[in-house]
């Protein structure tokens, strides 16, 4: 069985780290809709893939990936939200775990807008 | 409909998180000898009234305003009743909720388990205030992830770090894996 050793070595690493700051004004928030109508309709591994390349592309210092209930579109599940500071909210529907890797490269890396997976 | 038990249980225990629980158990035993499958999500939220409580099964009730349904639980209840289980939720209001379902392992109705670890650190990663214990036991063997010990030797570095994350997932899978031999359930 794994145990909890390990776990403090990660937080020896981490204690010293600017990378604990919390979420503030300039933080880009990327929202999934986690209700029953996004989790039968594929939500958790969209959010999986998020988490996973926001990570993978160092994002975490200015993406927080998060969670919401049911926003009431849910014909249109997985649907994911992105909100730039500054912006106007993005919102991408029919999401799958694929779609989530090139919204992360054209969109949270290069500032891209995919129009052809929003809600138009 | 879900496609696995897994998923029924990110969105009953979404429920409790939104109950505002503070401590979530979730167990899901398996016992290959009497054949049964039983799950437990239990929480210390705000719980349900009596009105609540009777009309949690109805699919067209919700206490939600941006919708007219709430299938969660029904999704969940459903699952249970068709694998040959059954299904019992026991609430107090201001004390917490106790959701129950019990499955025929071999009917050949019931949804596969799925990926439990994804779940459980959607969970934990997502709701980084909220504190859960996890249970997967199947026979004699079992695990337990309490993220409250984690919380300790962590010293405020919060779950959703990358790092603290990955960790998470590989102690449920790795330990998932000793459990149950890599089995499908």
């Amino acid at each position: 069985m794994k145990s909890l050793e390990e776990l403090k070595a990660i937080r020896e690493k981490m204690q010293g780290q600017v990378g604990l700051r919390k979420e503030d004004e300039t933080t880009t928030r990327v929202v999934v809709g986690m209700a029953t109508c996004g989790i039968a309709s594929g939500a958790r591994p969209v959010l999986n893939a998020f988490v996973e390349g926001v990570a993978a592309k160092g994002l975490n210092d200015k993406v927080v990936v998060t969670q919401t209930g049911c926003i009431g579109l849910c014909q249109y599940e997985p649907i994911v939200e992105i909100m730039e500071p500054g912006k106007e909210k993005v919102t991408y529907i029919k999401m799958t775990p694929e779609k989530a890797v090139e919204v992360i490269d054209k969109h949270l890396v290069r500032g891209q807008i995919v129009a052809e997976y929003t809600f138009k | 409909m879900m496609t696995e038990l897994s998923l029924n249980v990110l969105d009953v225990a979404e429920n409790s998180v939104k109950a505002k629980a503070t401590l979530i158990e979730i167990s899901v035993c398996s016992d290959t000898v009497k054949d049964l499958m039983t799950i437990v999500i239990k929480d210390n939220g705000c719980g349900m009234d009596e009105e609540q409580l009777k009309r949690v099964c109805d699919p067209f009730y919700t206490t939600r305003t941006t919708r007219k349904v709430g299938l969660g639980v029904s999704f969940f209840k459903l699952a249970a009743e068709s694998a040959g289980g059954e299904f019992e939720i026991t609430s107090e209001k201001g004390v917490g909720t106790t959701v129950t379902a019990t499955f025929v392992i071999s009917s050949i109705d019931r949804m596969p388990l799925g990926d439990m670890t994804s779940t459980m650190h959607s969970l934990i990663t997502l709701n980084t205030d909220t504190d859960f214990v996890y249970r997967y036991r199947v026979d004699e063997r079992e695990f337990v992830l309490d993220t409250r010990e984690l919380r300790e030797i962590l010293e405020g570095v919060p779950f959703n770090v990358p790092d603290v994350s990955d960790y998470i997932r590989e102690y449920l899978s790795e330990n998932k894996k000793e459990t149950d031999g890599d089995i499908i359930l």
